[in-house]
C-alpha cells in the first residue's frame, strides 16, 4: 500500500478559528504598548528641553485625532489587562488550599482586582496628590 | 540540547506585562483623554511645573524609567513572536532590530530621566 | 423505519494517496436518531454507503483516544460529539490539524511516538529499592500535584490545537509535555534533572505562546497549558539562578 502522508499548509490558520482571532488580539495589543511607551518617551524628551516644547507636546495631544487614538489605546489596554490575568493562572504552580485546589479564575479576578485599584490609586494621585 | 536564552525576554516581557496591565489603561486615559480631552481631569494636571517635580523627583525618575522600558521589552519579545505567528519568519536580524529598538529606548529614558 | 427520518449532510476530508494528489472532500447524506455520535455517523457511512472511508476508532466512550478528528474544524472525539448539535447545517469532518494525513481521517502519530519516548515518561526512582523496602507511599497532597497530568489518553486533539506545534513540528508539544511535569510533580520520581535539559530547550517550553487553545480542546481535563507554562516559571527561576543555587535546588 502507497504511503504518502499529505500535509496541510499553516498559511491563514488564524483566522480558521474564533479563538485564535482572540489570541492574535491579545498578541497584537503589544504594539500599541510599545506605541505609548515611544508617546511617552517623546513626552519626557520634550519636558528635558524646557516649558514651551513640553507644552508642543501637550498641544499635540489635545487634537481630536490625537484623543481618538489614544480612545482606541485605552480600549486595547484594556483588553490587554483583561487578557493578561486571565492567562496568568497557567504560569504558576498547582496551589491547593484544604486540599482543594485554588481555580485559576480566582487569581484572574485578583489580578482585575489589582488593576482596577492602581488605576483609582493613580486617579487619585493625579488628580487630587502631590505627584 | 541547547539550552534556550528565551527566560531573559520571557521575564522582561513578563514584567512589562504586569506594569502594563496594571497602568496602561490608566495612564492612556490620563494623558491622552483626561487631560486633553477634559473628560475627569483638570488640565492643569500635567502642567509644565507639576510634571517637572515629578520628574526630577527621585521616584518620579524611577517610575518614568521603569515604565518606559518595560513597556518596550514587553513589546518586543511579543511583537516577535507575532511576526512568526502571522506566517512571517522573524530572522536574526529581525529579533536585533526589535530588541534593539528596546535596547536604544530603555538607554533613552536612562539619559532623559537621569539628566532632568 | 421511523416515520420522521432526519438526514444529515456530512462532508468527509477524502485523501487516498493512490489516487488523490492532495485531500477532497466527499459528502454523504446520512439518517439519524438524536442519540447518535459523529463516529457512529462515520460508521453509517462505512456500513452503507462507501466501505473505502478511513479512520481509527475503539472504545466509543472517550478513554482510549483513537477517534480524535476535526469537527467543523475543531478538535474533537467523534465518539463524544453528536450528529445532533450540528444539524440541521452541515457537518465537515477532517483529519486531525497539524499532523499528516496518512489516508481520509488517519494521521502519522510517528512524531507523536518519539516525542512520548524523549521525556522518558516513568518513574526514575530516586535511589534503588528492593521489594523488602515495601510500596510507595503517597499523599493525597501529594498525588494532587501530578493526578490531572496523568489523565492524558494521547488523543492528539491538543496537537491539532496548537499552531505553535504546526508552524514548527520540532517542538515537543502539549501532550508530551504535560506528560514530562507528571512524573517531575510525582513524588516517588527523581529523574527531574534528566527531563530538565529538553525542558530548558526551544523545543520544550519555549516554543510554546500560551495559546492556550490545547487546554481547552483536551477532554480529560489534563490542563496542558498549565503544565508547560509553570515549567516557563521554573525553567526561568532555574535559568537565573542556576550558578547560585545548588544543583536541582530549583523545583
Amino acid at each position: 500500500m502507497t504511503r504518502l502522508p499529505y500535509v496541510r499548509p499553516m498559511q491563514g490558520w488564524w483566522r480558521r478559528n474564533p479563538y485564535y482571532v482572540r489570541y492574535m488580539l491579545m498578541e497584537t495589543t503589544s504594539v500599541i504598548v510599545a506605541l505609548y511607551a515611544v508617546i511617552l518617551l517623546v513626552g519626557v524628551w520634550r519636558l528635558s528641553q524646557g516649558q514651551a516644547a513640553y507644552e508642543a507636546w501637550l498641544a499635540a495631544l489635545r487634537q481630536p485625532w490625537a484623543i481618538a487614538l489614544h480612545g482606541f489605546m485605552l480600549l486595547a489596554m484594556l483588553y490587554h489587562a483583561y487578557t493578561w490575568w486571565k492567562v496568568l493562572p497557567k504560569t504558576l504552580p498547582l496551589i491547593h488550599v484544604g486540599g482543594k485546589p485554588v481555580p485559576g479564575l480566582l487569581l484572574s479576578a485578583a489580578g482585575w482586582m489589582a488593576t482596577l485599584v492602581v488605576s483609582a490609586a493613580v486617579y487619585a494621585t493625579v488628580r487630587w496628590g502631590g505627584l | 540540547m541547547k539550552r534556550s536564552n528565551a527566560p531573559i525576554f520571557w521575564s522582561l516581557f513578563g514584567a512589562g506585562g504586569v506594569l502594563s496591565a496594571l497602568l496602561a489603561p490608566v495612564l492612556v486615559y490620563i494623558t491622552g483623554i483626561g487631560v486633553p480631552a477634559g473628560a475627569g481631569m483638570p488640565a492643569d494636571a500635567l502642567a509644565y511645573p507639576r510634571v517637572l517635580a515629578f520628574a526630577q523627583n527621585l521616584s518620579g525618575k524611577a517610575v518614568l524609567f521603569v515604565v518606559i522600558a518595560l513597556f518596550l521589552w514587553h513589546a518586543a519579545h511579543r511583537i516577535y513572536h507575532c511576526l512568526h505567528d502571522f506566517g512571517v519568519h522573524p530572522g536574526l536580524a529581525t529579533r536585533l532590530m526589535l530588541y534593539g529598538s528596546a535596547l536604544a529606548g530603555t538607554a533613552a529614558a536612562a539619559l532623559l530621566t537621569i539628566r532632568l | 423505519m421511523p416515520d420522521s427520518e432526519k438526514i444529515i449532510e456530512i462532508e468527509v476530508l477524502r485523501y487516498r494517496p493512490e489516487q488523490d494528489a492532495e485531500p477532497v472532500l466527499q459528502t454523504y447524506q446520512v439518517p439519524f436518531t438524536d442519540d447518535m455520535s459523529v463516529l457512529q455517523g462515520l460508521q453509517y457511512i462505512k456500513d452503507y454507503l462507501d466501505g473505502t472511508v478511513s479512520f481509527r476508532w475503539s472504545c466509543r466512550m472517550a478513554i482510549c483516544g483513537s477517534c480524535g478528528m476535526m469537527v467543523n474544524g475543531k478538535p474533537e472525539l467523534s465518539c463524544k460529539t453528536f450528529l445532533r448539535d450540528y444539524y440541521p447545517g452541515k457537518l465537515r469532518v477532517e483529519a486531525l490539524a497539524h499532523l499528516p494525513i496518512e489516508r481520509d481521517l488517519v494521521v502519522s502519530v510517528d512524531d507523536f511516538v518519539k516525542k512520548l519516548a524523549s521525556v522518558k515518561p516513568y518513574i526514575i526512582p530516586k535511589e534503588t529499592r528492593s521489594l523488602d523496602d515495601g510500596e510507595y507511599l503517597q499523599t493525597p497532597a501529594q498525588l494532587a500535584q501530578y493526578e490531572q497530568f496523568s489523565s492524558c489518553i494521547n488523543c492528539l486533539l491538543c496537537y491539532a490545537a496548537c499552531p505553535q506545534y504546526g508552524m514548527n513540528p520540532a517542538f515537543t508539544g502539549p501532550a508530551a509535555l504535560a506528560l514530562l511535569h507528571r512524573y517531575n510533580a510525582d513524588s516517588r520520581d527523581g529523574g527531574k534533572a534528566e527531563r530538565m535539559e529538553l525542558v530548558h530547550s526551544e523545543e520544550g517550553v519555549w516554543s510554546c505562546t500560551l495559546v492556550g487553545y490545547c487546554s481547552e480542546v483536551c477532554p480529560k481535563g489534563v490542563d496542558p497549558a498549565r503544565a508547560i507554562n509553570m515549567n516557563k516559571t521554573s525553567s526561568a527561576a532555574d535559568y537565573f539562578l542556576r550558578f547560585v543555587l545548588p544543583k536541582g535546588a530549583v523545583k
